[in-house]
Order: structure tokens, then sequence, then C-alpha cells
């Protein structure tokens, strides 16, 4: 089951080197997004998730909020 | 959106998984830096101002009115120990009859807006709604300032 986790957390886990990635379309990332970030729409994350993401770091996925 | 994400990348056989589900909007609602084209643009909490006069239910208005002018300002800001924003007391309101209770004066609840609202959409909001000041405070309701007409019309 994926955890959650709040902004202090995020901020310690990224320093520690945790793969951060927004999953909204990419105008908005383009846009506004959290420093580090890389973008990965929800739509494309089946295709590009196995090559751009490191699966010995945990990753934390956001988007504007829960919904 | 990020939970069906989380999932996902779990199916994927991603094994430490995370989802920030303050998103984007708790991260700019606390005011942290952002990067992208919306970056360098001014913000509301840019050009809020964080020294706008303070004031507590309980004070009674002329004391309030006193210090306010003696600040050089028209309006003051009504919040709580934890700087929770309660009310506002504009030029209007810090008119009234100077022997009652703040709280019986100020405007209750003013609508508040977020740090990362960007200073152009402020402006048309600001317009079209003929205000004079508006209340910039965290998504949890804490005072970051006082954003004045002037400071974002062109």
């Amino acid at each position: 089951m994926p955890g959650k986790v709040d902004r202090d957390k995020l901020r310690r886990m990224v320093e520690a080197g945790a793969q951060l990635v927004e999953v909204l379309p990419e105008e908005e990332y383009v846009e506004d997004h959290l420093p580090g970030a890389i973008s990965i729409p929800l739509r494309h994350l089946g295709d590009e998730a196995s090559t751009r993401l490191d699966r010995n770091r945990p990753v934390i996925v956001y988007c504007w909020d829960t919904a | 959106m990020s939970p069906r994400a989380a999932w996902r990348l779990e199916s994927l056989g991603f094994g430490e998984v995370y989802e920030y589900g303050g998103g984007k909007l708790d991260w700019m609602a606390a005011g942290l830096p952002t990067e992208g084209t919306n970056a360098k643009r001014p913000r509301a909490g840019d050009l809020a101002h964080t020294d706008v006069p303070t004031c507590r239910l309980d004070e009674r208005l002329e004391d309030v009115r006193d210090r306010t002018k003696e600040q050089g300002w028209d309006a003051a800001v009504v919040i709580n120990s934890e700087r929770v924003v309660f009310g506002l007391l504009r030029a209007k309101e810090l008119d009234l009859e100077a022997d009652q209770q703040v709280s019986q004066a100020m405007q209750p609840g003013p609508s508040t807006f977020r740090p990362y609202v960007l200073a152009d959409e402020m402006a048309t909001y600001i317009r079209d709604h003929e205000l004079e000041n508006v209340v910039i405070t965290t998504s949890d309701g804490r005072l970051v300032g006082l954003l004045r007409k002037g400071d974002v019309s062109r």
C-alpha cells in the first residue's frame, strides 16, 4: 500500500534522495512545480515510469491535492 | 489523481511509493518556492504587507483605532493568539462608535486569498469587487498580510 507524506516529510525524503513526480498534465507542470520534481502525467505513467524512475529509490507523487 | 498514480506505480513494481496528498496547493499555500514559468511572476504573498496592524476580538475599538492611525494605516486585521483571522477593520469600521469591542465592529469572516495567487489575478478581483484591501492567509487561516489595492493596480 502506498504511504502518505506531508510537506515536512516530503522535504526530508527529497533531501535524502527520493524522486518527486508531478502527475498533472505537462502544461500545468510547466507553469509551476515543486523544486526538483519531474513531470510524468498520470496517463503516461505506464509507459514512462520504468525508464525514467529508479526502482531502488523512494518515489513521491503529487498533483494539485488529493482529488 | 495522486492516489491513483501511487497505486499505479506499485502495480508497476515500484516498492517504495508515497503520495503527497496536500499536493501543489498545500505547498504553494505555505508560501514555498516553485519552479516553472510562473515562478518569477509576483504573487499575493510577495506583495502583501506583513506589518499590517492586528488586534484581538476583545479590545476596545478606540484603542485599536488610535494604534492603527499612529502606524499610518487605515485598516487592521482581527486575529487570535494563533494568528488565525477572524475579521477585518476597514476605515469605515474603525470610525464606528469608539466605546465598543472590536468583535462588535469588525467585518467578520472576510474573504481571504492564498499567497500563491498571481498578482495579476488579484488585481482583477480587487477591481471587479471594488475592494480596498484583501487579507492574505495560509490555507489554515493564519494571517500572512494585507494586500492593498494600490499594490496590484496598474
